[in-house]
C-alpha cells in the first residue's frame, strides 16, 4: 500500500476515536443482544411452535410405532443383517444417527476398491447373482450413513432370498416390493426408491398374519 | 436433466422479483409492507439506540462493520465456551475446547460456517438454535450491507447531487442496512422455507432425542437414538443466508435435515435465491438495469458451465466400482432419494455461492466434480455469498475495466469515475492475497503430513488440504470431510484464513468505492468503454478465468487433474 492509503486509514482512525470508541462498543453490544433475541428466541421459537402444531408427526422425527412400540424413524435407515430381511446400503457409521457421515474415500483410494469388491462378493454369494447384476447403490456407502432407501433394482435383487427364507412365494414378496416403490416426487424430482424399514415392517406384518392363519 | 433445468428456471424466476423488492428495501422506497415492518424496525432502533437518519462515510461505515463483528465474535465465543452451564441442553452436552470454540465463533460471524465439530453431538440446543441461528441471520446481512454501501459509492453516494468534488460521500447507515436486511429479507423468507421443510419432515421441537428399538434383533444393532431439535428453523436460514452450517454432522445429506427430493429442491433453490437476487438488486440501486443483465449473463455462463461439468462428472461411474457392480453413476457418498444429478447440482451451486452446505460427500466426487467445486470457491463470485459475492464480482469488474482501458488506450473509468493508481494498488492486493494465503498454507501443511490427518493418499490427499484452506478463505465452509480437522493446528490456521478471506475482500472494496465516490464525474463520451455490451461481458469472463488459472492451475495439476490421470492410467492398464 502506498503512503496516501496509509494516511487515509490513519485519518479514519482519528475520526473514529473522536466519535467515541466506548459509544461504538456499547452500540455493537446492544446490536448483538437485540439480534440474539429477535433471531435466536423470537424466530426460532415461533417457527418451532408453529411447525410443531401443524406437523406433530414430522416435528419429532417421524417415529414409526409397530405393535405399540417405537421401532424407528421413517427417515432413518437401520442396520439389517438377517437373511430374512431386505438389506439397506453400506454405512460408514454403522447406521448411527448420532454420528452421520459418508466414507469420505476418494475414487482413487485403494481402500474403497477393496471394500467394494468385498461387498460385491458377499452379495454374489448370498443372493446368487453376478457382479454385473448388482446395482451401484447397494455397494456404495451413502452420504449420511443412514440412507433409509435403496433403488427398486436393489430391492428386487433380494426378493428371491427373502422369499426363500420366509417361506413365502416369490410373487407375494415381489408384489410387496412393487407396492413400496416411491416414484420421483411429482414425477419429476429425485429418484425412484424403496424405504427399507417400511418394506421390512410390511414383511413382518405379512409373516405374522400368515402364521396366525396357519395356526 | 429436466429436473435440473426446472430448478434453475424456478430459482431465476423467483430471484428477479426478489431483487427489485430488495432494491426498494435498501433505497428506502415506500412499500405496502411498511405498515408491518416499520414499527418492528423502530422498536429495534430504539432498543439499539440508533439514529436511523445518521449518515456514514466509508470510514465510519467500515469501522461500524468491524466493531460489530468484533463484539459479536466475543459474545459467540463466550456462549460456546460455557454452553455446558447454560440452559437448553437436554442431552447434557459438554464443553468445547477453546480452539474449537474460537474457530466456531469466527467461522459463524464471518458467514463461513466451516465446522470442525459434529453439530448434534457437540453443541447444545442453546448453541445451535439461539446463537448459531442468530449468526446465520446477522452475518449475511452484514455482507449485504457492505455490498449495498459499495454500490452506493459507485454512483457517488446518497449525497451525490449536493456534495462537491472531493467531499466525503454518504454511503448510508450501517445499522439501518443490517436491520432492514434481517427484518425485511431474511426473516420472512426463512419463515416460509422453515415451515415448508418442517412439512417435508425436518424436525422442529424443543424436546430431546428419541430412543427406538430397531427391527432386526439378530443384527449387531439393537437400538437407535434419533437426535431432533429446532432443526427446520436453522436449516432454512442456513440455506438462504449462504451459511451452510448444518444441524447434523453430514449436513443436508442427513435425511432429518433433507428428507425428500422436494425438500432438496427447496433447499437447492434457497442456496442461490438471494445471491441471484442481489445481482438484480444492484441494477436497481445503481439505476443501471442493463449492467445487472450483463452481470447476470457473465455469472450465468460460468455457473451453467461449472454445473454441467459437475453433473457430467457424477453421472460417470466411480472408478473403484468398475467390474464389481452394474454400470451406474457415482453413488459413493450420495443418497438414493437424490441420485447423482441432484447431488452434483447441489455440489456445484454450494461452492459457487459460498454456501458450503452439502447433500453428498465432496470427498467421494469424481475428480472433475472435485475440480469444479474448488474452482467455484476460488472464483467466489459466481453469484457468491450474499452481498460479499457481488462485492467480489465488482472487484473483477474494476480489474476488467482497468485492463480494457489499457487495451483501448483510454483512462479506465467506470460510470464516469476514473480508476487511478491508488485504486489499482488496492485492487492488486486483492489479486495476490488468495493465491498467497491458500497456496502458502497448503504448502506448509502438506510438508508436515502428521498434522493434516488425511483419509486419502496421494493426489487426493493434497486436494483435501487445498480444499480446506480454499473453503476457509472463500468463507464457503464445505469440506472434504475425511480430513481430521478437529485439531489445534487446523482450528488456528483455518481461523486465520477465514479472517483474511472475510474482512480484507469486504473492507478494501468499500474503501475503493468510498475513494471513487468523491471523484469528479466525466460525462460519457462516444469513445469510452461501455460496460453493458457482450464484448465487455466476454472480457470480464476471460479476466476471471485467466486470473484464477494463473494462480491455481499448478495446484490443480497435483490435485484432481493428477488424480484423473492416475485413474485413467489404471483403466488402460486393465
Amino acid at each position: 500500500m502506498n503512503a496516501q492509503v496509509t494516511d487515509d486509514l490513519h485519518e479514519g482512525a482519528i475520526q473514529w476515536h473522536q466519535g467515541g470508541l466506548s459509544k461504538q462498543i456499547a452500540l455493537a453490544v446492544r446490536m448483538s443482544l437485540v439480534m440474539l433475541v429477535l433471531c435466536g428466541i423470537i424466530y426460532t421459537g415461533s417457527v418451532t411452535m408453529v411447525a410443531q402444531t401443524l406437523f406433530p408427526f414430522q416435528s419429532t422425527g417421524s417415529v414409526i410405532n409397530h405393535n405399540g412400540k417405537p421401532v424407528g424413524s421413517k427417515l432413518i435407515g437401520q442396520l439389517f443383517q438377517s437373511a430374512d430381511y431386505f438389506h439397506g446400503r453400506p454405512s460408514a457409521v454403522g447406521y448411527d444417527p448420532k454420528s452421520t457421515g459418508g466414507s469420505n474415500l476418494a475414487p482413487s483410494n485403494p481402500k474403497l476398491r477393496a471394500e467394494v469388491e468385498q461387498r460385491s462378493l458377499a452379495i454374489q454369494t448370498s443372493d446368487h447373482v453376478t457382479a454385473s447384476q448388482i446395482p451401484v447403490d447397494l455397494l456404495a456407502a451413502s452420504g449420511s450413513g443412514v440412507d433409509p432407501d435403496i433403488s427398486p433394482a436393489a430391492a428386487l435383487l433380494q426378493v428371491d432370498r427373502v422369499a426363500a427364507q420366509r417361506h413365502l412365494s416369490v410373487n407375494t414378496v415381489k408384489k410387496l416390493v412393487d407396492q413400496h416403490i416411491e416414484h420421483p416426487q411429482w414425477a419429476i424430482f429425485g429418484q425412484a426408491r424403496v424405504n427399507v424399514l417400511m418394506l421390512n415392517l410390511a414383511l413382518d406384518t405379512l409373516s405374522d398374519t400368515n402364521n396366525t392363519q396357519s395356526k | 436433466m429436466f429436473e435440473i433445468v426446472l430448478i434453475c428456471l424456478i430459482a431465476v424466476a423467483l430471484a428477479i422479483p426478489l431483487g427489485s423488492y430488495m432494491t426498494g428495501v435498501f433505497s428506502g422506497q415506500k412499500h405496502i409492507t411498511d405498515g408491518f415492518f416499520s414499527p418492528i424496525e423502530s422498536v429495534l432502533y430504539r432498543l439499539m439506540r440508533v439514529n436511523p437518519n445518521e449518515s456514514m462515510t466509508w470510514r465510519t461505515y467500515g469501522m461500524a462493520f468491524l466493531m460489530s463483528n468484533l463484539i459479536l465474535g466475543v459474545v459467540a465465543f463466550l456462549l460456546l465456551k460455557f454452553q455446558q452451564v447454560l440452559p437448553f441442553n437436554p442431552d447434557h452436552i459438554g464443553p468445547l475446547s477453546w480452539d474449537v470454540a474460537f474457530h466456531t465463533a469466527i467461522s459463524f460471524i464471518t458467514n463461513t460456517n466451516q465446522q470442525h465439530y459434529a453439530g448434534q453431538a457437540q453443541l447444545s440446543y442453546l448453541s445451535q438454535g439461539f446463537l448459531i441461528v442468530t449468526l446465520q441471520f446477522v452475518s449475511p446481512a452484514m455482507g449485504l450491507a457492505i455490498c449495498v454501501a459499495v454500490l452506493r459509492g459507485m454512483i457517488g453516494g446518497k449525497n451525490n447531487k449536493t456534495a462537491k468534488e472531493g467531499e466525503e460521500r454518504d454511503l448510508g447507515n450501517y445499522y439501518v442496512d443490517v436491520v432492514r436486511g434481517v427484518v425485511r429479507v431474511f426473516l420472512p423468507l426463512s419463515l416460509i422455507v422453515a415451515l415448508l421443510l418442517a412439512w417435508q419432515g425436518v424436525p422442529s421441537t424443543f424436546f430431546g432425542a428419541q430412543h427406538v428399538q430397531t427391527l432386526d434383533t439378530q443384527s449387531s444393532m439393537s437400538s437407535q437414538t434419533i437426535p431432533v431439535g429446532p432443526v427446520s428453523a436453522m436449516v432454512a436460514i442456513k440455506q438462504l443466508g449462504t451459511n451452510g452450517g448444518g444441524w447434523y454432522g453430514s449436513n443436508s445429506a442427513d435425511p432429518l435435515e433433507n428428507p425428500t427430493p422436494l425438500s432438496d429442491v427447496i433447499e437447492t433453490i434457497a442456496i442461490v435465491l438471494i445471491p441471484i437476487a442481489v445481482v438484480f438488486m444492484a441494477g436497481g440501486l445503481i439505476r443501471r438495469k442493463k449492467f445487472a443483465w450483463m452481470s447476470f449473463a457473465a455469472m450465468a455462463i460460468l455457473s451453467v458451465s461449472f454445473t454441467a461439468a459437475t453433473i457430467y462428472s457424477e453421472n460417470q461411474a466411480n472408478a473403484a466400482f468398475v467390474g464389481a457392480s452394474a454400470m451406474g453413476p457415482n453413488m459413493e457418498g450420495k443418497e438414493v432419494r437424490f441420485g447423482s444429478e441432484l447431488s452434483a447440482l447441489w455440489g456445484a451451486l454450494t461452492t459457487q455461492t459460498s454456501n458450503g452446505s452439502v447433500n453428498a460427500s465432496m470427498d467421494s466426487f469424481n475428480p472433475l466434480g472435485g475440480l469444479m467445486a474448488r474452482s467455484g470457491m476460488l472464483v467466489n463470485a459466481i453469484w457468491g455469498g450474499v452481498g460479499c459475492g457481488f462485492v467480489n464480482f465488482i472487484v473483477y469488474v474494476w480489474l476488467a475495466v482497468f485492463l480494457s482501458g489499457l487495451m483501448i488506450g483510454r483512462t479506465p473509468e467506470i460510470f464516469g469515475r476514473k480508476i487511478e493508481t491508488k485504486e489499482v494498488t488496492l485492487l492488486s492486493s486483492l489479486i495476490v492475497l488468495p493465491a498467497l494465503c491458500i497456496l502458502g498454507f497448503t504448502a506448509i501443511a502438506v510438508s508436515f503430513p502428521s498434522i493434516t490427518g488425511n483419509s486419502n493418499p496421494g493426489f487426493h490427499g493434497i486436494s483435501q488440504v487445498f480444499y480446506e484452506y480454499a473453503s476457509a478463505f472463500a468463507n464457503n465452509g464445505s469440506g472434504m470431510a475425511g480430513l481430521k480437522n478437529d485439531t489445534t493446528w487446523w482450528n488456528l490456521s483455518a481461523t486465520f484464513m477465514i479472517l483474511l478471506g472475510r474482512y480484507l475482500p469486504l473492507v478494501i472494496p468499500l474503501m475503493i468505492a468510498g475513494l471513487m465516490a468523491k471523484k469528479r464525474v466525466t460525462p460519457a463520451s462516444s469513445g469510452g468503454l461501455t460496460l453493458e455490451t457482450p464484448t465487455f461481458c466476454v472480457t470480464l469472463i476471460a479476466v476471471i478465468l485467466v486470473l484464477n488459472v494463473l494462480s491455481f492451475l499448478p495446484a490443480a495439476v497435483i490435485g484432481p487433474i493428477g488424480e484423473a490421470l492416475q485413474l485413467s492410467a489404471v483403466h488402460v492398464g486393465n
